[in-house]
């Protein structure tokens, strides 16, 4: 096998490491304190967080305004696919005339 | 008998719930898919290796990352670690979902945890909020369409990945972070959202400049978490004023 496929075997184990690992290892206590809980619960917005503030900072004109519409169209309460299309949509308009 | 003739129709009509949760993030991420098979064979990879990493690592960015740094010979150890710290974020979507699956039996977890990609979490936590619950039957549902259009489309592009004309033109390197504001902006009722949010944009941002990506991630991650965990929130998952 080459060093590719182990690469990824590697790779899919590790993953599948931190997939299992962080419920592993939270199942082991009988409770979980408040303070554990509380900032658990602030996991999903933290971590989607870090996936989109680099890039919105690295970004231009189109991105930003993209993602300002995005954000105004949940606001707005429209819902995932409908804020994604027309966010993307901005991307696109606003590259091809601004690039 | 009674039980299961009740349980059935409930367990395919949340599978059912399950399977319409997914096409937005079907939508989203078949761009990616498409893109990372056409990477990968520009790198080098067999189309045999470039649907093996989509249907075992399962795991986007990650898999952008590994087939980058193999256009770059550096050692392959230092490709599984990298791999490693940009999918590290998932060890907290684990603990933060395992709270929820008290139901569910020792492999149902062991084998639903495979699926746990960032979509797949964010909608689970977003059931969780209202209060329906995470049944098995649901999770598969969502899982099992994104991921089988995930390894297709990797192969996809892996077949004919040369005839995309320009993904920036197209947009496809910024549609993921569209995709996750979305994410984010679908937790804004929770407690404390916006110092979380906005402590963790600050800090990943810093960190992105001076650490270096991945761990960008993770240290931002960790500020926003303390945020929510040293703040006291009297008012739990109360009504925002916006």
């Amino acid at each position: 096998m080459s060093t590719t496929f182990w690469v990824i075997i590697a790779g899919a184990v590790l993953t599948y490491a931190t997939r299992a690992g962080g419920h592993l290892v939270l199942s082991r206590f009988e409770r979980i304190h408040p303070r554990v809980e509380a900032g658990l619960n602030a996991v999903p917005a933290a971590v989607l967080t870090t996936l989109v503030a680099p890039a919105a900072v690295n970004g231009g004109t189109p991105e930003l305004v993209a993602l300002a519409v995005g954000a105004a169209i949940s606001l707005a309460g429209w819902g995932m696919l409908p804020m994604f299309m027309t966010a993307a949509a901005v991307l696109i308009l606003l590259r091809h005339l601004l690039g | 008998m009674t039980a299961d003739s009740y349980a059935a129709p409930r367990q395919r009509s949340d599978f059912l719930r399950g399977l319409l949760a997914s096409p937005p993030v079907v939508v989203a991420a078949a761009p990616f898919g498409v893109l990372f098979g056409a990477l990968a064979v520009e790198n080098g990879f067999t189309t045999y290796e470039a649907i093996l990493m989509s249907a075992t690592i399962y795991a986007g960015a990650s898999q952008m990352v590994g087939i980058d740094l193999f256009g770059t010979k550096v050692a392959p150890w230092l490709i599984v670690l990298s791999i490693f710290a940009v999918n590290f974020r998932h060890v907290l979507y684990s603990a933060t979902i395992g709270r929820q699956l008290s139901g569910w039996t020792v492999f149902q977890r062991y084998f639903g945890f495979f699926f746990l990609v960032d979509p797949q979490f964010a909608e689970a936590e977003q059931r969780v909020e209202q209060g329906r619950g995470i049944s098995f039957s649901w999770y598969m549902g969502m899982a099992l369409p994104i991921y089988i259009f995930w390894v297709v489309n990797s192969w996809l592009g892996a077949l004919f990945g040369s005839l995309i004309p320009d993904p920036h033109a197209l947009g496809i390197d910024f549609l993921l972070p569209i995709y996750f504001l979305g994410l984010v902006m679908g937790f804004r009722k929770r407690p404390l959202w916006l110092p979380v949010v906005g402590l963790s944009a600050i800090v990943s941002i810093i960190a992105y400049r001076t650490v270096g990506s991945p761990w960008h991630v993770s240290i931002g991650a960790l500020a926003g978490i303390l945020v929510g965990a040293l703040f006291p929130s009297p008012l739990p998952l109360q009504e925002d004023d916006e």
